[in-house]
């Protein structure tokens, strides 16, 4: 065969809105993957991205229809194609990993009758060795213990493993393409690198075409040999990966790199202003026009095509040749912070939380039944308007702290103090009025954390009104004040959140919370369901309300990057117990603990000359150990018996910077420039 | 940041009326509105409308066919069956009319409530509920209407009281998947009282799933009352009623069925109008129609 694998040709889908007009999805794309290449679609959710990918086999969710174009796997045409037809190539030739795996394996069979299924149908063996096979594949995958994989169900697998066993049942009908929708996201930053690793390395020894779409420019980076930017169901830039993370020649792909918070700069990231057009939209010109700096009257009359450059790039913008004006890495605010010592804001004592509960039978046989608490020996603390980070991976219990502060979850053990050393009570209910304004929470999730059947006015009064009794036009008023505040107008009062965007609905959440007047200010992954751009826009909020209300804050995330952008200080949790504490410049410059050496090496910069160190294992542990030390079975520098058996200590280096392992601080530092020099010689 | 969004509009009544508008854009939310509409309507006015005394008798004409001075019939009292059945529907519609939204309101609340606290106080509460509930309705009711007697006074908190009970159980599923979500936590690290997180985080959500319910237990109240009467424990003669009419023409179906018919169809269109509402309803509100109590 000689042309492209997968061919996509001026594909346009749309489909029939409210008003009975058809509404575009994807306008006039073409795109080529040959056989053994790797291409990465990006762009921001609704751009239409994994619409395409699902259209390349040939597939079009409910509701949406080809309006005009084609698609061809393997020189034929996929939506000519018949039912059967299409059986036999979709997870045989052309396999597809979705999003979330641990929904779509099937939660009443075991992995080995999942995996032998998609052998019978799709693989070209003999009965007898499809438990051979699957047992093969499964190795393939690099999971542990391959045979005992297969007799398990896929709730006993963790997310990593769910994934893997997906990627089995991909490779399992011998594809010669790979659709992989965003089969990254959602997992934690070690198990994610690995993922990402095993497919680049399954592609290359297979000599697979791969088709990753994600949102994540850092695993694009690492598996893709060309990227395709998405905006608004258009392709605006097509290149090398190089090329476009390097040397984007668009605005919108020089905008989102900016956006995105990096390790090494103690910046803020620069936000992209304002939000795609709705699908149907974009006027008559260019569809970026609204958000673009380069944007000349010219833009907004006529749609620029996509230009095809000698370069290999393939471009849709009028004025690309400018488009290195634009700064492409966060030169945004540097974090706000207050020098010198101030006192403490908050301290945990010696925090413990379990959330197992005595049972009858405990109770009457009168044993401690709590077992190993969640979290434990949490002992922090916060200065009057310090930034806080807690990092840490799903399952460290850092939104447990947080929780637990806010009074929603009651402590096991320890205490919780605020200024002044009054001691918190553990529930909510028993807090005093004071205490309840003082401290505020902002959730993860503003679609989750806003009523929906209330308007941003009923959603901004409650606070006013429990805390400062304020009623009519005042209440009014200080509600537009606030929303004034997070930089949205006061017409958005008689809206409901549904009307809103993820980042202007999470801007109601903050200033809900801001409404109250706290003295500390719980955010719990405040910025993770968010697109990458608003994301650095609502960190650049948050940097600017902490500067001018001089708000003590507790930023709570799994992503390293974020916390390195607004925090002063960094404390790095695992298993629920605290691994290493200090300045963010000092823990992110030099990481000393073990696990975090570990985790920050895994983290994933959109530079394709960046490459993540593994370091260890990224199994996932379900419950610390009972005594020693909580990284025990995981650490690549493991002394011995001591880690085991004994609580490490406190290790204490310079500028309060501290961590809790049997090495001391010049140990590791020491141990891990042998390492480097290992790695270049 | 610039914003660009649509224009403010007042947006509680917007979704009433798209609501509206989406109930009667389906077919069966327009056939059911229009059924239980006409009912309501001819409920009102009927008295005013109907051809004959409902009381007056006529020895000389007992259990004629329909013909042109009377549509449907006589009965067996020589009574115009078309003028009881134009009227039989205004005692059930007022009694039940009465009883839904009380019984949708004590069960809703302590539904909601049962569904905020949670634990095993709720646990405990919910296994009596289902206790009661797995006695059959009719025994229960008779026990109230024989000790208390029958009248209007006594069958609407009898009515009331035993529908809001499943009206607990909805209520309380429905708050449970409120409950776990974060504007819940979020009011209760503010610090609001049980009574505002009720009524500001809790009802605006759960009311959709009450509002179908409670046309649900409509529908069963009806029969319910229909039955009761039927029975000869509802409404008293000489007041026209559809289940005490049925009950009176069984014996003379065999040779005269408009006795029967006249009443059943009535009933039947009635039941059928609440149901394909609430079906159009919960559809138009986006929740499906909650999983049927037993009854």
């Amino acid at each position: 065969m000689t042309g492209p694998l997968i061919d996509i040709r001026d594909i346009s889908v749309g489909f029939t809105g409210k008003s009975g007009a058809t509404l575009p999805v994807l306008r006039n794309i073409d795109l080529k993957v040959n056989a053994g290449e790797s291409i990465g679609i990006v762009g921001e959710s609704g751009s239409g991205k994994s619409t395409l990918a699902l259209a390349a086999m040939g597939y079009l969710k409910r509701g949406l229809r080809l309006m005009e174009g084609s698609v061809a796997f393997q020189g034929q045409d996929m939506f000519a194609r018949t039912r059967t037809e299409l059986e036999q190539i979709r997870g045989g030739e052309l396999a597809l990993i979705p999003q979330n795996s641990g929904q779509s394996l099937t939660p009443t069979l075991r992995i080995g009758a999942q995996l032998v299924e998609a052998l019978r149908l799709h693989a070209d063996v003999p009965e007898a060795q499809y438990s051979a096979k699957a047992i093969e594949l499964l190795g393939q995958v690099r999971l542990p213990d391959p045979a005992a994989i297969m007799t398990r169900f896929p709730h006993e697998l963790s997310g990593g493993q769910q994934q893997r066993a997906a990627i089995a049942m991909a490779l399992a009908g011998e594809p010669t393409a790979l659709l992989l929708d965003e089969p990254t996201t959602g997992l934690d930053v070690t198990t994610q690198a690995h993922i990402l690793e095993l497919l680049r390395d399954i592609a290359r020894d297979r000599g697979m075409a791969m088709v990753y779409v994600s949102h994540d420019l850092g695993a694009i980076a690492r598996v893709c040999d060309r990227v395709v930017v998405m905006y608004a169901g258009e392709v605006v830039l097509e290149g090398s990966t190089r090329q476009v993370l390097k040397t984007p020649i668009h605005p919108y792909a020089r905008g989102l790199l900016a956006s995105i918070p990096r390790l090494s700069d103690p910046r803020l990231p620069v936000a992209l202003d304002g939000r795609p057009p709705a699908p149907g939209g974009a006027g008559q010109g260019c569809s970026f026009v609204d958000r673009c700096a380069l944007a000349q009257d010219g833009c907004r009359t006529s749609r620029p095509d996509l230009e095809r450059l000698p370069s290999g790039e393939a471009v849709r913008c009028f004025h690309y040749q400018e488009a290195h004006q634009l700064s492409l890495t966060g030169s945004g605010a540097i974090p706000a912070s207050l020098d010198g010592a101030s006192p403490s804001a908050l301290h945990l004592d010696d925090l413990a939380i379990s959330y197992r509960r005595p049972g009858l039978f405990d109770k009457v046989l009168g044993r401690d039944s709590a077992g190993v608490p969640t979290v434990n020996g949490i002992e922090i603390t916060v200065a009057k308007g310090e930034t806080l980070g807690l990092v840490g991976e799903s399952g460290s219990g850092k939104s447990t702290i947080l929780k637990a502060i806010a009074g929603l979850l009651p402590p096991s053990g320890g205490k919780i103090t605020v200024a002044g050393g009054q001691a918190l009570a553990p529930e909510v209910e028993h807090r005093s009025p004071d205490h309840l304004r003082k401290i505020q929470l902002i959730f993860q999730n503003p679609d989750d954390s806003l009523n929906p059947r209330q308007t941003i006015a009923q959603i901004l009064e409650q606070p006013l009104k429990l805390y400062f009794g304020l009623t009519g036009d005042a209440l009014h008023q200080r509600s537009a004040d606030i929303l004034d505040r997070v930089r949205l107008g006061a017409h958005y009062l008689d809206r409901l959140p549904s009307q809103l965007s993820g980042g202007e609905k999470q801007r109601v959440a903050i200033a809900r919370a801001f409404a109250a007047e706290p003295d500390l200010v719980l955010c719990d992954e405040v910025t993770s369901a968010l697109d990458v751009s608003v994301q650095a826009a609502v960190l650049d909020l948050l940097n600017d309300l902490k500067a001018t209300q001089g708000t003590t804050y507790v930023f709570v995330s799994h992503d390293l990057a974020v916390v390195r952008a607004l925090s002063d200080r960094v404390a790095v949790l695992y298993q629920g117990r605290l691994c290493e504490l200090g300045p963010s410049a000092d823990v992110y410059a030099m990481p000393s603990h073990p696990y975090t050496e570990v985790l920050l090496g895994a983290v994933l910069e959109p530079d394709p000359d960046t490459a993540p160190t593994l370091s260890a294992d990224d199994v996932v542990e379900l419950s610390p150990p009972a005594q020693g030390c909580p990284f025990q079975r995981r650490c690549p520098r493991k002394i011995g018996r001591i880690c085991d058996t004994d609580t490490p200590p406190w290790q204490h280096g310079t500028q309060g910077h501290a961590i809790k392992c049997h090495h001391s601080i010049a140990d590791l530092a020491t141990a891990q420039a042998e390492g480097a020099a290992g790695q270049r010689a | 940041m610039t914003v660009t969004s649509a224009p403010p509009q007042n947006t509680r009544l917007m979704r009433t009326l798209s609501v509206l508008r989406d109930v009667v854009s389906r077919p069966s939310g327009a056939i059911g509105l229009f059924l239980v509409v006409f009912h309501v309507v001819l409920a009102l006015v009927s008295p005013w409308i109907v051809p004959y005394d409902y009381k007056a008798m006529n020895s000389a004409m007992m259990l004629t066919g329909p013909e042109a001075t009377h549509w449907l019939g006589t009965d067996h009292l020589g009574r115009d069956v078309f003028t009881r059945v134009l009227l039989g529907g205004r005692e059930a519609l007022l009694v039940t009319g009465i009883a839904t939204p009380i019984a949708v309101t004590w069960g809703g609340f302590v539904g909601i409530l049962f569904g905020l606290i949670g634990g095993r106080i709720d646990e405990v509460l919910m296994r009596v509920v289902d206790a009661f509930l797995s006695l059959p309705w009719i025994l229960k009711m008779l026990v109230l209407i024989v000790t208390f007697g029958t009248g209007v006074e006594v069958l609407i908190p009898t009515l009331a009281f035993f529908y809001g009970i499943p009206v607990i159980r909805i209520a309380r599923a429905a708050t449970h998947d409120v409950v776990a979500r974060d504007f819940v936590s979020a009011a209760r690290a503010r610090g609001h009282s049980r009574m505002t997180i009720i009524r500001h985080e809790l009802l605006p959500n759960v009311l959709d799933t009450l509002m179908v319910e409670g046309a649900m237990r409509w529908s069963w109240m009806l029969l319910a009352f229909s039955s009761l009467s039927f029975l000869g424990f509802g409404v008293s003669p000489p007041t026209p009623d559809w289940g005490l009419m049925i009950a009176d023409a069984r014996g003379f179906m065999s040779f005269a069925p408009w006795g029967v018919l006249g009443p059943v169809i009535a009933l039947s269109s009635l039941i059928i109008g609440i149901n394909l509402t609430a079906d159009a309803l919960a559809k138009a509100l986006g929740i499906d129609r909650a999983q049927k109590a037993p009854v």
